[in-house]
Protein backbone atom coordinates (compact mmCIF):
# COMPACT_ATOMS: atom_id res chain seq x y z
CA UNK A 1 0.00 0.00 0.00
CA UNK A 2 1.24 3.68 -0.46
CA UNK A 3 0.32 6.21 1.34
CA UNK A 4 0.82 9.94 1.29
CA UNK A 5 3.34 10.17 3.37
CA UNK A 6 5.32 7.28 1.99
CA UNK A 7 5.16 9.31 -1.66
CA UNK A 8 6.67 12.44 -0.22
CA UNK A 9 9.19 10.80 1.85
CA UNK A 10 10.62 9.02 -0.87
CA UNK A 11 10.44 11.92 -3.15
CA UNK A 12 14.09 13.30 -3.09
CA UNK A 13 15.44 9.92 -4.04
CA UNK A 14 12.62 8.25 -6.38
CA UNK A 15 12.06 11.93 -8.46
CA UNK A 16 15.56 13.57 -9.05
CA UNK A 17 17.75 10.55 -8.35
CA UNK A 18 19.30 12.27 -4.80
CA UNK A 19 22.06 9.65 -3.07
CA UNK A 20 24.66 10.67 -0.51
CA UNK A 21 27.98 10.23 -0.28
CA UNK A 22 30.16 9.75 2.90
CA UNK A 23 32.27 12.97 3.35
CA UNK A 24 34.68 10.89 5.22
CA UNK A 25 35.46 7.41 2.92
CA UNK A 26 33.38 8.81 -0.36
CA UNK A 27 30.93 6.00 -0.54
CA UNK A 28 27.88 6.70 -2.28
CA UNK A 29 24.74 5.53 -0.57
CA UNK A 30 21.42 5.32 -2.44
CA UNK A 31 18.78 5.53 -0.96
CA UNK A 32 20.74 7.83 1.32
CA UNK A 33 21.58 6.53 4.51
CA UNK A 34 22.43 8.20 8.24
CA UNK A 35 25.50 6.19 9.10
CA UNK A 36 27.89 4.94 6.52
CA UNK A 37 28.63 1.10 6.65
CA UNK A 38 31.71 1.16 5.69
CA UNK A 39 33.62 3.43 7.88
CA UNK A 40 30.56 5.11 10.86
CA UNK A 41 30.68 8.36 9.47
CA UNK A 42 28.01 10.53 9.95
CA UNK A 43 28.41 13.28 7.74
CA UNK A 44 27.11 12.85 4.51
CA UNK A 45 27.30 15.53 1.06
CA UNK A 46 23.90 15.22 -1.47
CA UNK A 47 24.99 13.84 -5.31
CA UNK A 48 22.62 13.32 -7.85
CA UNK A 49 23.14 10.12 -9.76
CA UNK A 50 23.77 9.81 -13.37
CA UNK A 51 20.34 8.41 -15.61
CA UNK A 52 22.37 6.28 -17.36
CA UNK A 53 23.99 2.72 -17.04
CA UNK A 54 23.88 -0.73 -17.97
CA UNK A 55 21.74 -3.89 -16.70
CA UNK A 56 24.20 -5.90 -14.26
CA UNK A 57 21.34 -8.73 -12.95
CA UNK A 58 18.01 -9.37 -14.29
CA UNK A 59 15.13 -11.49 -14.19
CA UNK A 60 11.11 -11.37 -15.44
CA UNK A 61 8.46 -11.45 -13.20
CA UNK A 62 5.30 -13.80 -14.00
CA UNK A 63 3.99 -14.22 -11.38
CA UNK A 64 3.66 -10.05 -9.58
CA UNK A 65 2.24 -8.85 -6.71
CA UNK A 66 -1.32 -7.51 -6.44
CA UNK A 67 -1.44 -4.33 -8.39
CA UNK A 68 0.79 -5.03 -10.80
CA UNK A 69 -0.79 -7.75 -12.51
CA UNK A 70 -1.65 -5.78 -16.06
CA UNK A 71 1.98 -5.21 -16.20
CA UNK A 72 2.78 -9.21 -16.45
CA UNK A 73 5.41 -10.23 -17.45
CA UNK A 74 7.78 -7.71 -16.85
CA UNK A 75 11.24 -7.00 -16.14
CA UNK A 76 13.38 -6.26 -13.01
CA UNK A 77 17.23 -6.06 -12.57
CA UNK A 78 19.91 -4.09 -10.57
CA UNK A 79 21.43 -1.61 -12.82
CA UNK A 80 25.22 0.00 -12.58
CA UNK A 81 24.74 3.63 -12.75
CA UNK A 82 27.68 5.54 -14.98
CA UNK A 83 29.79 6.54 -11.41
CA UNK A 84 29.11 3.00 -10.20
CA UNK A 85 26.11 3.27 -7.89
CA UNK A 86 24.11 0.14 -8.50
CA UNK A 87 20.14 0.57 -8.48
CA UNK A 88 16.87 -1.76 -8.22
CA UNK A 89 14.29 -0.81 -10.78
CA UNK A 90 12.31 -2.20 -13.21
CA UNK A 91 13.38 -2.08 -16.76
CA UNK A 92 10.39 -0.74 -18.79
CA UNK A 93 9.30 -0.41 -22.66
CA UNK A 94 11.34 -4.04 -22.70
CA UNK A 95 10.14 -7.26 -23.65
CA UNK A 96 10.96 -10.27 -21.44
CA UNK A 97 13.36 -11.87 -24.63
CA UNK A 98 15.32 -8.74 -24.54
CA UNK A 99 16.58 -7.89 -21.50
CA UNK A 100 20.67 -9.30 -20.86
CA UNK A 101 22.89 -8.29 -18.88
CA UNK A 102 24.95 -6.04 -20.14
CA UNK A 103 21.92 -4.27 -21.92
CA UNK A 104 22.44 -0.24 -22.15
CA UNK A 105 19.94 1.59 -20.25
CA UNK A 106 18.47 5.32 -19.43
CA UNK A 107 16.58 5.77 -16.17
CA UNK A 108 13.01 7.82 -17.40
CA UNK A 109 10.44 9.35 -15.07
CA UNK A 110 7.64 6.73 -15.05
CA UNK A 111 4.33 5.76 -13.11
CA UNK A 112 5.08 2.77 -10.57
CA UNK A 113 2.30 2.49 -8.27
CA UNK A 114 -1.30 4.14 -7.87
CA UNK A 115 -3.61 3.33 -5.11
CA UNK A 116 -6.20 1.50 -6.74
CA UNK A 117 -8.81 3.98 -9.24
CA UNK A 118 -9.27 7.05 -6.26
CA UNK A 119 -5.87 7.06 -4.31
CA UNK A 120 -2.72 8.52 -4.57
CA UNK A 121 -0.54 8.00 -7.65
CA UNK A 122 3.71 7.29 -7.08
CA UNK A 123 6.08 8.42 -9.36
CA UNK A 124 9.60 7.27 -9.92
CA UNK A 125 12.53 5.96 -12.54
CA UNK A 126 12.86 2.86 -14.34
CA UNK A 127 15.54 1.71 -16.75
CA UNK A 128 14.45 1.71 -20.18
CA UNK A 129 16.34 0.34 -23.10
CA UNK A 130 18.40 2.75 -24.85
CA UNK A 131 17.00 3.82 -27.80
CA UNK B 1 16.27 40.38 -25.35
CA UNK B 2 13.45 37.54 -24.47
CA UNK B 3 13.14 34.19 -26.07
CA UNK B 4 14.18 30.75 -25.31
CA UNK B 5 16.95 29.50 -23.31
CA UNK B 6 16.85 25.60 -23.72
CA UNK B 7 14.29 23.29 -25.21
CA UNK B 8 13.21 19.44 -25.07
CA UNK B 9 10.75 17.12 -26.19
CA UNK B 10 9.78 13.75 -25.08
CA UNK B 11 7.69 11.06 -27.20
CA UNK B 12 6.84 7.86 -26.55
CA UNK B 13 8.16 4.54 -28.02
CA UNK B 14 4.67 2.73 -28.74
CA UNK B 15 2.97 3.15 -31.69
CA UNK B 16 -0.74 1.86 -33.67
CA UNK B 17 -1.29 1.93 -37.43
CA UNK B 18 -4.19 3.41 -38.87
CA UNK B 19 -4.74 -0.26 -40.63
CA UNK B 20 -4.83 -1.85 -36.79
CA UNK B 21 -7.65 0.19 -35.60
CA UNK B 22 -9.99 0.69 -39.10
CA UNK B 23 -9.52 -3.06 -38.99
CA UNK B 24 -11.20 -3.76 -35.32
CA UNK B 25 -13.92 -1.30 -36.34
CA UNK B 26 -14.79 -2.03 -39.80
CA UNK B 27 -13.47 1.18 -41.21
CA UNK B 28 -11.90 1.99 -44.59
CA UNK B 29 -7.80 2.34 -43.50
CA UNK B 30 -6.76 4.09 -47.23
CA UNK B 31 -9.43 6.49 -47.21
CA UNK B 32 -8.34 7.37 -43.60
CA UNK B 33 -4.75 7.56 -44.13
CA UNK B 34 -5.74 9.40 -47.27
CA UNK B 35 -8.10 11.79 -45.47
CA UNK B 36 -6.30 12.37 -42.66
CA UNK B 37 -2.75 12.27 -44.34
CA UNK B 38 -2.08 9.87 -41.26
CA UNK B 39 -0.25 6.46 -41.14
CA UNK B 40 0.18 5.73 -37.21
CA UNK B 41 -0.03 7.66 -33.95
CA UNK B 42 2.03 7.37 -30.59
CA UNK B 43 0.46 5.50 -27.74
CA UNK B 44 1.77 5.71 -23.98
CA UNK B 45 3.27 3.20 -22.16
CA UNK B 46 0.90 1.99 -19.13
CA UNK B 47 3.15 3.61 -16.94
CA UNK B 48 3.19 6.94 -18.90
CA UNK B 49 1.08 10.17 -18.67
CA UNK B 50 1.00 13.59 -18.83
CA UNK B 51 3.31 14.22 -15.57
CA UNK B 52 5.82 11.78 -16.60
CA UNK B 53 6.54 13.11 -20.28
CA UNK B 54 6.13 16.57 -19.25
CA UNK B 55 9.27 15.59 -16.70
CA UNK B 56 11.14 13.98 -19.69
CA UNK B 57 10.91 16.92 -21.95
CA UNK B 58 11.72 19.15 -19.01
CA UNK B 59 15.08 17.56 -18.26
CA UNK B 60 15.72 17.24 -22.04
CA UNK B 61 15.38 21.09 -21.91
CA UNK B 62 17.48 21.56 -19.21
CA UNK B 63 20.13 19.65 -20.33
CA UNK B 64 19.92 21.98 -23.47
CA UNK B 65 19.73 25.33 -21.15
CA UNK B 66 22.46 24.25 -18.39
CA UNK B 67 21.32 26.27 -15.96
CA UNK B 68 20.54 25.78 -12.24
CA UNK B 69 17.11 24.46 -12.16
CA UNK B 70 16.80 26.35 -8.56
CA UNK B 71 17.09 29.55 -10.99
CA UNK B 72 14.06 28.50 -12.73
CA UNK B 73 10.65 30.82 -10.96
CA UNK B 74 7.81 29.33 -12.45
CA UNK B 75 6.59 25.67 -14.20
CA UNK B 76 3.28 25.35 -15.93
CA UNK B 77 2.51 22.48 -17.60
CA UNK B 78 -0.42 22.62 -20.59
CA UNK B 79 -2.66 19.72 -21.03
CA UNK B 80 -5.97 18.78 -21.15
CA UNK B 81 -5.22 15.11 -19.89
CA UNK B 82 -3.32 15.94 -16.38
CA UNK B 83 -2.97 12.86 -14.36
CA UNK B 84 -5.29 14.67 -11.23
CA UNK B 85 -9.05 16.35 -11.55
CA UNK B 86 -7.85 17.72 -8.62
CA UNK B 87 -3.79 18.06 -7.79
CA UNK B 88 -1.35 19.77 -10.08
CA UNK B 89 1.04 18.49 -12.47
CA UNK B 90 3.52 21.42 -12.59
CA UNK B 91 4.80 20.87 -8.69
CA UNK B 92 5.34 16.92 -9.80
CA UNK B 93 7.28 18.27 -12.53
CA UNK B 94 9.14 20.91 -10.97
CA UNK B 95 10.17 18.48 -7.84
CA UNK B 96 11.47 16.30 -10.72
CA UNK B 97 14.13 18.69 -12.12
CA UNK B 98 14.68 20.35 -9.06
CA UNK B 99 13.12 23.73 -9.26
CA UNK B 100 11.17 23.43 -5.99
CA UNK B 101 10.59 25.32 -3.74
CA UNK B 102 11.13 28.59 -5.04
CA UNK B 103 8.83 28.32 -7.96
CA UNK B 104 5.49 29.12 -9.45
CA UNK B 105 3.50 26.46 -11.00
CA UNK B 106 0.22 26.23 -12.19
CA UNK B 107 -1.43 23.77 -14.56
CA UNK B 108 -3.86 25.05 -17.91
CA UNK B 109 -5.99 23.80 -19.72
CA UNK B 110 -7.54 24.98 -23.45
CA UNK B 111 -8.06 21.81 -25.68
CA UNK B 112 -5.34 21.65 -27.34
CA UNK B 113 -3.98 25.33 -26.46
CA UNK B 114 -2.46 24.95 -23.30
CA UNK B 115 0.61 24.28 -24.01
CA UNK B 116 1.27 27.17 -25.97
CA UNK B 117 -0.20 29.15 -23.26
CA UNK B 118 2.09 28.10 -20.82
CA UNK B 119 5.04 29.21 -23.22
CA UNK B 120 3.14 32.81 -23.74
CA UNK B 121 2.89 33.37 -19.77
CA UNK B 122 6.50 32.30 -19.31
CA UNK B 123 7.76 34.74 -21.51
CA UNK B 124 5.94 37.64 -19.75
CA UNK B 125 7.60 36.84 -16.62
CA UNK B 126 10.87 36.54 -18.57
CA UNK B 127 10.41 40.04 -20.42
CA UNK B 128 9.22 41.95 -17.33
CA UNK B 129 12.08 41.45 -15.04
CA UNK B 130 10.11 39.13 -12.40
CA UNK B 131 11.77 35.77 -13.41
CA UNK B 132 15.23 34.81 -14.42
CA UNK B 133 13.96 31.97 -16.44
CA UNK B 134 10.57 30.40 -16.60
CA UNK B 135 9.50 27.00 -18.31
CA UNK B 136 6.24 26.76 -20.37
CA UNK B 137 5.26 23.11 -21.34
CA UNK B 138 3.18 21.53 -23.70
CA UNK B 139 2.07 17.56 -22.73
CA UNK B 140 -1.01 15.11 -23.34
CA UNK B 141 -1.74 11.37 -23.44
CA UNK B 142 -5.51 12.39 -25.38
CA UNK B 143 -7.43 9.62 -25.25
CA UNK B 144 -10.57 9.30 -28.84
CA UNK B 145 -13.50 7.50 -27.97
CA UNK B 146 -13.44 4.02 -29.18
CA UNK B 147 -14.44 4.14 -32.81
CA UNK B 148 -14.47 7.73 -33.23
CA UNK B 149 -12.63 9.28 -35.94
CA UNK B 150 -10.09 11.09 -32.89
CA UNK B 151 -9.19 7.16 -32.03
CA UNK B 152 -7.20 7.18 -35.57
CA UNK B 153 -5.11 10.27 -34.29
CA UNK B 154 -4.87 11.08 -30.18
CA UNK B 155 -1.63 10.59 -29.35
CA UNK B 156 0.84 11.00 -26.79
CA UNK B 157 4.06 13.37 -26.63
CA UNK B 158 5.18 16.81 -25.19
CA UNK B 159 8.02 19.33 -25.18
CA UNK B 160 9.37 21.95 -22.88
CA UNK B 161 10.78 25.33 -22.97
CA UNK B 162 12.68 27.36 -20.73
CA UNK B 163 12.71 31.29 -21.17
CA UNK B 164 15.21 33.68 -20.33
CA UNK B 165 16.48 36.87 -21.51
CA UNK B 166 20.48 35.50 -21.40
CA UNK B 167 21.74 33.37 -23.48
CA UNK B 168 18.97 33.32 -25.63
CA UNK B 169 18.75 30.78 -28.27
CA UNK B 170 15.86 31.61 -30.39
CA UNK B 171 14.47 35.33 -29.40
CA UNK B 172 10.61 35.95 -29.21
CA UNK B 173 10.16 39.16 -31.51
CA UNK B 174 6.50 39.10 -31.90
CA UNK B 175 3.50 37.47 -30.01
CA UNK B 176 -0.24 37.79 -30.76
CA UNK B 177 -3.72 35.72 -29.62
CA UNK B 178 -6.86 35.22 -31.21
CA UNK B 179 -9.74 33.77 -29.41
CA UNK B 180 -13.49 33.36 -30.32
CA UNK B 181 -16.06 31.86 -27.79
CA UNK B 182 -16.96 28.50 -30.49
CA UNK B 183 -18.22 25.23 -28.78
CA UNK B 184 -16.30 22.61 -31.54
CA UNK B 185 -14.98 20.45 -28.88
CA UNK B 186 -15.67 19.98 -25.51
CA UNK B 187 -15.52 17.36 -22.92
CA UNK B 188 -17.69 17.56 -19.66
CA UNK B 189 -16.56 16.77 -16.20
CA UNK B 190 -16.76 13.06 -15.44
CA UNK B 191 -16.44 12.18 -19.01
CA UNK B 192 -13.89 9.54 -20.47
CA UNK B 193 -13.89 10.74 -23.83
CA UNK B 194 -14.07 14.47 -25.52
CA UNK B 195 -16.75 15.11 -28.13
CA UNK B 196 -17.14 17.33 -30.99
CA UNK B 197 -18.60 19.30 -33.20
CA UNK B 198 -18.11 17.12 -36.90
CA UNK B 199 -17.58 19.16 -39.15
CA UNK B 200 -18.26 21.92 -37.04
CA UNK B 201 -14.16 21.70 -36.23
CA UNK B 202 -12.95 22.53 -39.17
CA UNK B 203 -13.54 26.08 -41.18
CA UNK B 204 -15.29 27.71 -38.30
CA UNK B 205 -12.77 26.45 -36.07
CA UNK B 206 -9.43 25.22 -36.74
CA UNK B 207 -9.15 26.89 -40.30
CA UNK B 208 -10.82 30.11 -38.55
CA UNK B 209 -8.92 30.67 -35.09
CA UNK B 210 -5.34 29.67 -37.29
CA UNK B 211 -5.89 32.03 -39.89
CA UNK B 212 -6.75 35.10 -37.88
CA UNK B 213 -3.80 34.31 -35.11
CA UNK B 214 -1.52 34.16 -38.58
CA UNK B 215 -2.69 36.75 -40.34
CA UNK B 216 -2.80 38.71 -36.85
CA UNK B 217 0.66 38.32 -36.23
CA UNK B 218 1.41 39.20 -39.60
CA UNK B 219 -0.06 42.30 -39.72
CA UNK B 220 1.62 43.34 -35.88
CA UNK B 221 5.06 42.53 -37.45
CA UNK B 222 4.43 43.97 -40.55
CA UNK B 223 6.02 40.56 -42.43
CA UNK B 224 5.08 38.21 -45.06
CA UNK B 225 5.17 34.38 -45.16
CA UNK B 226 8.42 34.68 -47.49
CA UNK B 227 10.06 36.04 -44.82
CA UNK B 228 10.26 32.81 -42.46
CA UNK B 229 12.52 29.96 -42.86
CA UNK B 230 9.99 27.82 -40.98
CA UNK B 231 6.32 27.88 -39.76
CA UNK B 232 4.45 25.36 -37.32
CA UNK B 233 0.91 25.09 -36.98
CA UNK B 234 -1.52 23.09 -34.38
CA UNK B 235 -1.66 19.45 -36.33
CA UNK B 236 -4.68 17.37 -35.44
CA UNK B 237 -4.29 15.57 -38.25
CA UNK B 238 -2.24 16.35 -41.42
CA UNK B 239 -4.34 17.70 -43.84
CA UNK B 240 -5.75 20.90 -41.63
CA UNK B 241 -2.02 22.51 -41.49
CA UNK B 242 -1.35 21.73 -44.89
CA UNK B 243 -4.03 23.15 -46.60
CA UNK B 244 -3.96 25.92 -43.94
CA UNK B 245 -0.69 26.72 -44.48
CA UNK B 246 -0.80 26.43 -48.49
CA UNK B 247 -4.08 28.92 -48.12
CA UNK B 248 -1.64 31.64 -46.55
CA UNK B 249 1.07 31.24 -48.69
CA UNK B 250 3.15 29.08 -47.35
CA UNK B 251 5.34 26.35 -49.23
CA UNK B 252 5.99 22.62 -48.16
CA UNK B 253 9.38 23.66 -47.77
CA UNK B 254 8.54 26.22 -44.88
CA UNK B 255 6.30 23.30 -42.97
CA UNK B 256 7.88 20.17 -43.41
CA UNK B 257 10.52 20.40 -40.71
CA UNK B 258 7.66 20.82 -38.23
CA UNK B 259 4.83 18.53 -39.39
CA UNK B 260 5.49 15.83 -37.32
CA UNK B 261 1.36 14.36 -37.56
CA UNK B 262 2.00 11.81 -40.04
CA UNK B 263 3.75 9.07 -37.93
CA UNK B 264 3.04 11.12 -34.74
CA UNK B 265 -0.49 11.83 -34.28
CA UNK B 266 -2.39 14.55 -32.75
CA UNK B 267 -0.47 15.19 -29.12
CA UNK B 268 -2.98 18.50 -28.43
CA UNK B 269 -0.87 20.49 -26.05
CA UNK B 270 2.18 19.03 -27.37
CA UNK B 271 1.21 19.21 -31.17
CA UNK B 272 2.99 22.79 -32.13
CA UNK B 273 5.22 22.96 -29.26
CA UNK B 274 7.00 19.20 -30.39
CA UNK B 275 6.84 20.40 -34.24
CA UNK B 276 8.80 23.87 -32.73
CA UNK B 277 11.23 21.95 -30.67
CA UNK B 278 11.77 19.54 -34.39
CA UNK B 279 12.49 22.71 -36.07
CA UNK B 280 14.90 24.15 -33.33
CA UNK B 281 16.85 20.91 -33.77
CA UNK B 282 17.60 22.00 -37.65
CA UNK B 283 17.45 25.83 -37.52
CA UNK B 284 20.55 27.76 -38.09
CA UNK B 285 21.30 31.27 -36.90
CA UNK B 286 18.74 33.83 -38.29
CA UNK B 287 16.31 31.88 -39.21
CA UNK B 288 12.79 33.34 -38.60
CA UNK B 289 10.06 30.32 -37.12
CA UNK B 290 6.61 31.32 -37.05
CA UNK B 291 4.41 29.26 -34.67
CA UNK B 292 0.32 29.28 -34.34
CA UNK B 293 -1.48 27.06 -32.31
CA UNK B 294 -4.75 26.15 -32.19
CA UNK B 295 -7.32 25.18 -29.48
CA UNK B 296 -10.63 23.91 -29.53
CA UNK B 297 -13.48 26.62 -27.56
CA UNK B 298 -11.35 28.63 -29.16
CA UNK B 299 -8.39 30.30 -29.98
CA UNK B 300 -4.91 30.44 -31.66
CA UNK B 301 -1.72 31.84 -29.91
CA UNK B 302 1.47 32.47 -32.57
CA UNK B 303 4.77 33.66 -32.21
CA UNK B 304 7.70 35.16 -34.34
CA UNK B 305 11.16 33.34 -33.33
CA UNK B 306 14.83 34.13 -34.69
CA UNK B 307 17.53 31.47 -33.77
CA UNK B 308 20.67 33.33 -32.71
CA UNK B 309 23.80 32.04 -32.79
CA UNK B 310 23.90 29.79 -29.58
CA UNK B 311 21.10 27.52 -31.21
CA UNK B 312 23.64 25.21 -32.87
CA UNK B 313 25.95 24.85 -30.13
CA UNK B 314 22.85 23.70 -27.44
CA UNK B 315 20.99 21.46 -30.12
CA UNK B 316 23.13 18.20 -29.75
CA UNK B 317 22.89 18.07 -25.68
CA UNK B 318 19.85 16.19 -25.69
CA UNK B 319 18.02 13.77 -27.77
CA UNK B 320 16.31 15.06 -31.08
CA UNK B 321 12.47 14.83 -31.58
CA UNK B 322 13.06 13.41 -35.00
CA UNK B 323 14.74 10.64 -33.35
CA UNK B 324 12.37 10.01 -30.97
CA UNK B 325 9.73 9.53 -33.68
CA UNK B 326 12.02 7.87 -35.94
CA UNK B 327 14.30 5.20 -34.06
CA UNK B 328 12.80 1.38 -32.54
CA UNK B 329 9.09 2.21 -32.54
CA UNK B 330 7.55 -0.34 -31.01
CA UNK B 331 3.92 -1.68 -33.18
CA UNK B 332 1.37 -2.62 -31.07
CA UNK B 333 -2.50 -4.14 -31.68
CA UNK B 334 -5.38 -2.87 -31.02
CA UNK B 335 -5.80 -5.90 -28.05
CA UNK B 336 -2.55 -4.26 -26.23
CA UNK B 337 -3.50 -1.14 -27.37
CA UNK B 338 -6.98 -1.10 -25.74
CA UNK B 339 -5.29 -2.78 -22.17
CA UNK B 340 -1.94 0.29 -22.21
CA UNK B 341 -5.16 2.72 -22.86
CA UNK B 342 -6.90 1.51 -20.10
CA UNK B 343 -9.96 0.64 -22.33
CA UNK B 344 -11.13 -2.95 -21.04
CA UNK B 345 -13.17 -3.06 -18.04
CA UNK B 346 -12.23 -4.79 -15.29
CA UNK B 347 -12.77 -6.22 -11.93
CA UNK B 348 -11.36 -4.58 -8.83
CA UNK B 349 -8.28 -6.05 -8.17
CA UNK B 350 -7.79 -4.79 -4.68
ZN1 LIG C 1 32.29 6.27 4.97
Amino acid sequence: MITPPVVRRNTPQRYRLEANKCAKCGKVFFPPRLVCDACRGRKFAPVTLADTGKVVACTVIRTPPTGFSDLSPYCMGIVELKGGTRIQCQIADCEPERVKIGLPVTLEFRRVQEDGESGVLAYAYKAVPAR
Amino acid sequence: MAGIVGYGAYIPRYRIRVEEIAKVWGADAPSYKKGLMLREKSVPAPDQDTITIAVEAAKNALKRAAIPPAKIGAVYVGSESHPYAVKPTGTAVAEAIGAIPDCHCADLEFACKAGSESMFIAFSHVKSGEMEYAMGIGADTSQGAPGDALEYSASAGGAAFIMGTKDVVATLDVQYSFMTDTPDFWRREYMHYPRHGGRFTGDLAYFKHVRGGVEGILKKSKMKPKDFRYCVFHQPNGKFPTRMGKELGFTEEQYRAGLLVPTLGNTYSGASPIGLSAILDEAKPGDRILMCSFGSGAGSDAFIFTATARLPKIQGRARKTRDYLDTNPVYLEYGAYTKFRRKILKNVED
